[in-house]
């Protein structure tokens, strides 16, 4: 077991616990770095895993810290998305300009829909959101002047201080620095009172507000923080898929994110990266199965005979290539973390680490989950 | 006036998917995001024993609300049981991805495309005094009536009723009063997936079947909210509500408002009166 | 000059009346218990004093302002600070962030400085992070600086309420059952405690409690309650005396 010895209050303060730990992200910032040269190919999908690392921090301040549950932040990333492009390309304002009018943009719609947020909580909160990113989705289709309706719009590659970032590892270090920035700015606000209080409200809203945390004015700052923060995701988002259209904005995308946020591991910023790791490679996952599986299938049965095997292969390969099933694997997923692995892969990746630190004297019990019986005790 | 029925039937079914929600938040504090999904289920199931199998549509209609209660408690004991005490987010992500299972099984299962149930009501219509009436739409409300009253009969005059609300409030003090809470559970989950086949089989000639039928539950949503989320009653007021509203949404405001209209209702209500018309607020006492 | 007055207050709970004309007075620097049968409305005074229920009638004054209708968050902000029956902890933080949690009316940052953790939002955290370290040495919660509220005992937890309670630097420490659950060495600490409070600290505290050694010990005056009407109030001996009181705990 490895003890951290404390000698300052700077030490809890800072970013890092110790510089071993400093030394391992500074190397893995410089990995990140290298990566173009080692994977040019994939640099685009990782571009999209630094724009979920965006969208699942957003939701991580707002559902993991806050304790406000948003089934409506795709919703955001489309407002974020289309006042981008449209003050980008349509009034032609600077690049840096834009993404920041259209993170206010969506800050301020994160405000309108906190403000009815205050009189709600837990699941009705849930259920609001929900209806306003169904309203939203309504607004972006028939709001043609600004957003191009069903026809959608065309993104042209960004464009920034007179430099071109075009190219796929110019875009690639682009996404990588906001979120690096992203990063570190939301952990300054969760070290800050800011943070404290949001994890204030998340516990025992009657609590912090006996401490004196003004319950309507910090809620909808997590909001407005979240918000925000989707709408630089949107920006971004937008010269990555090349082409906005109001359908790519569903509740389904809202649900995804979520799924990001619970894989992930709820109550941490590893958990938004981790969780944006896993659900922006699951696809890619999912399609390598798709052809591995049948012929996997195929070579397990063949023991039963040559017919056998191949028969079995094809149905399986039949199975597996229905489009319907993508869906499905992500509920699956979902409810299979829930059931087993309810503090996500952070979680499982604390316990990893903490039974190499401790061993041999690791407990299982040490995380055990605390379940709350009585109604009473369940209210916030 | 025809116009209206239409609306009053929507508004029913809408009733009937609320009163699934309320069902099961009432005894189990769940609030079952894939209910409008079981609602698909059921209307496949019973396609499937009418198109595929040939039973009468009557037996059918009986067959599929079994086979898919006995679904809702066997989902139940599987899987819902084992999240008992744990907080209320992650139930309602459990839901969520159940939810996208079940239409993933029902696309793999049934097919993607869009389906119709012949039904006895199909296509029918009668005239009262001036007003065309159309039998699937009175089918729905008929059988809506009828499904509440047996609920009602079944919750007053049964000792069910007592144990769901013993196990709501307190699920361990409930065990020590000897009442069966797991058993009580599966079998409200079985009453709410029946509740929902019944609304999934008489909407189904009016919107036919395909595998999106179930995003109905998210106005459902609104109309459980609207009538308050713990009442019954209330339930099948927010959905009539709803019905109508979204009638007159669709005929007097321009295009695209009457699909939002039930969202900003649900909105409006959250902010004005969390509790709808007939829920009360709970706070916690300390 | 009186710190709190509480004149006639009066609130209704549907059918049931929870408190029908209480009066009482607290001087600063003295320890005021309010005793009195379960359901009396004991706590129902505190949570009107924090305004988490707005009173029905009546009238509440602290340092000579009228705070019957101030929004909840500003009570603590005005020096009243406050521990709850069942206790409302942040469970999944540590004891150090609960403490700190206490320190939020003392916050002078605005928020774009945090966000980029300025200098002065540093030495900023370091005051709060030595005003906490304070109020761990006073009620000794060195050893469980770093746990997790979840992890610990529940007469811990109830030294962390009161330890978080005491951050805000109240000028009026409202306790709610502070001894209920506790031992009877423990319940011994928590009269040192008070007396502490009350004499180094110079808070004044408002106390309800069951316990009648704990009242005797440590408070100046009494007001016994039941059914929410007041009965007596005076000196613990008075109060405990008074036949009104003996016949509302002894019955008859």
């Amino acid at each position: 077991m490895r003890f951290v010895f404390k000698t300052s209050y700077q030490q809890d303060l800072g970013l890092f616990r110790d510089g071993i730990q400093r030394n391992w992200y500074v190397a893995l910032l410089a990995g990140l770095m290298l990566l173009p040269l080692l994977v040019p190919a994939y640099l685009v999908d990782i571009s999209l895993v630094f724009i979920y690392g965006l969208c699942g921090l957003s939701l991580m301040v707002l559902a993991g810290y806050t304790g406000l549950v948003s089934l409506g932040h795709a919703a955001f990333l489309g407002i974020g998305a289309y006042a981008h492009v449209y003050l980008a390309q349509d009034l032609g304002l600077p690049w840096v300009v834009a993404l920041a009018l259209a993170a206010a943009v969506t800050a301020g719609a994160g405000v309108l829909v906190g403000l009815p947020a205050l009189r709600m909580t837990g699941i009705y909160l849930t259920i609001a959101t929900l209806a306003f990113a169904l309203i939203i989705q309504e607004v972006l289709t028939h709001w043609e002047t600004v957003t191009g309706g069903l026809r959608g719009k065309a993104v042209a590659r960004a464009v920034i201080f007179g430099v071109s970032f075009a190219s796929n590892e110019a875009f690639y270090f682009l996404c990588l620095a906001v979120l690096a920035a992203a990063l570190w700015l939301t952990r300054n606000v969760l070290r800050s009172p800011t943070g404290r209080a949001w994890v204030a409200i998340r516990d025992s809203e009657i609590a912090a507000q006996s401490m004196g945390v003004n319950l309507a004015a910090y809620k909808t700052m997590a909001f407005a923080y979240s918000a925000g923060m989707m709408g630089v995701a949107g920006g971004l988002f937008a010269h990555k898929i090349g082409y906005l259209a109001p359908d790519i904005f569903t509740v389904l995308l809202s649900i995804q994110f979520l799924l990001m946020v619970v894989v992930g591991g709820l109550g941490s910023l590893h958990g938004a990266v981790f969780g944006a790791v896993f659900v922006a490679m699951l696809p890619v996952a999912i399609s390598e199965a798709r052809d591995a599986v049948p012929a996997w299938a195929a070579q397990v049965f063949s023991a039963f005979g040559a017919g056998a095997g191949q028969a079995v292969g094809d149905a399986v390969d039949r199975f597996v290539k229905q489009p319907a099933l993508e869906p499905g694997v992500f509920g699956l997923i979902l409810v299979l973390f829930i059931l087993f692995e309810p503090r996500g892969i952070y979680g499982r990746w604390l316990k990893i680490r903490l039974y190499f630190s401790t061993f041999p004297l690791y407990k299982v019990a040490t995380f055990k989950r605390q379940k709350v019986y009585m109604r009473s005790e369940r209210l916030r | 006036m025809q116009l209206l029925l239409n609306g009053l039937a929507v508004g029913c079914i809408y009733g009937l998917v609320a009163l699934g929600f309320v069902l099961i938040y009432k005894a189990t504090e769940l609030v079952n995001f894939a209910q409008g999904d079981l609602l698909m289920l059921g209307a496949f199931t019973c396609y499937m024993f009418v198109v595929w199998y040939h039973v009468g549509y009557w037996l059918a209609f009986a067959l599929a609300i079994g086979l898919v209660a006995l679904f809702g408690a066997v989902l139940d004991w599987a899987v819902l049981r084992r999240v008992i005490g744990q907080p209320q987010f992650a139930v309602v992500m459990l839901t969520i991805g159940l939810g996208a299972m079940f239409r993933s099984f029902a696309s793999i299962t049934w097919g993607s495309e869009i389906y119709t149930l012949p039904t006895p009501f199909s296509a029918r219509a009668t005239r009262i005094g001036g007003v065309t009436v159309s039998h699937e739409y009175v089918s729905i409300i008929v059988g809506t009536v009828v499904l509440c009253a047996a609920l009602y009969a079944l919750f007053t005059y049964t000792k069910v009723g007592v144990a769901m609300q013993a196990a709501s409030q307190n699920q361990l003090a409930a065990y020590y009063m000897g009442i069966p809470v797991k058993r009580v559970f599966s079998l409200i989950w079985a009453i709410s997936a029946g509740v929902a086949t019944v609304a999934g089989v008489l909407l189904a000639p009016v919107s036919l079947i395909d595998v999106n039928l179930g995003f109905i539950g998210l106005k459902a949503f609104a109309a459980a909210v609207l009538g308050g989320f713990g009442s019954i009653p209330g339930a099948l007021a927010g959905g009539l509500t709803i019905g109508v509203i979204e009638l007159f949404a669709g005929t007097y405001l321009p295009q695209g408002f009457k699909d939002v209209a039930a969202y900003v209702v649900l909105l409006l209500v959250l902010a004005v009166r969390p509790q709808g018309m007939f829920g009360v607020m709970v706070r916690k006492k300390v | 000059m009186t710190l709190f007055r509480a004149e006639d207050l009066a609130i209704r709970f549907g059918g049931v009346q929870a408190l029908d004309g209480v009066t009482f007075e607290v001087e600063p620097g003295s320890v005021f218990t309010i005793i009195g049968p379960n359901g009396a409305g004991k706590t129902t005074i505190f949570n009107l004093v924090s305004r988490i229920y707005d009173a029905g009638r009546g009238r509440l004054t602290f340092r000579g302002e009228d705070i019957t209708h101030v929004p909840a968050h500003e009570i603590a902000r005005r020096g009243i600070a406050r521990t709850f029956q069942n206790i409302e902890l942040f469970e999944h933080a540590t004891v150090l962030d609960n403490l700190l949690l206490g320190r939020h009316t003392h916050r002078r940052s605005r928020f774009v400085e945090e966000l980029l953790f300025l200098p002065r939002v540093r030495a900023l955290e370091i005051e709060h992070r030595e005003a906490a370290e304070k109020v761990i040495d006073f009620l000794d919660l060195m050893p469980y600086r770093e746990s997790l509220i979840a992890n610990l005992p529940y007469g811990i937890r109830k030294v962390v309420e009161m330890g978080r309670a005491l951050c805000t630097d109240p000028a009026l420490l409202l306790l709610d059952e502070p001894s209920s659950g506790l031992s009877v060495e423990e319940t011994a600490d928590m009269a040192f405690w008070i007396k502490d409070i009350t004499g180094l600290l110079g808070i004044t505290v408002l106390m309800v409690e069951h316990d009648m050694s704990l009242v005797s010990a440590v408070s100046d005056r009494v007001l016994a309650l039941n059914y929410g009407r007041p009965l007596a109030l005076g000196t613990a001996r008075e109060v405990q005396e008074h036949p009104e009181v003996v016949r509302a705990y002894l019955g008859g």
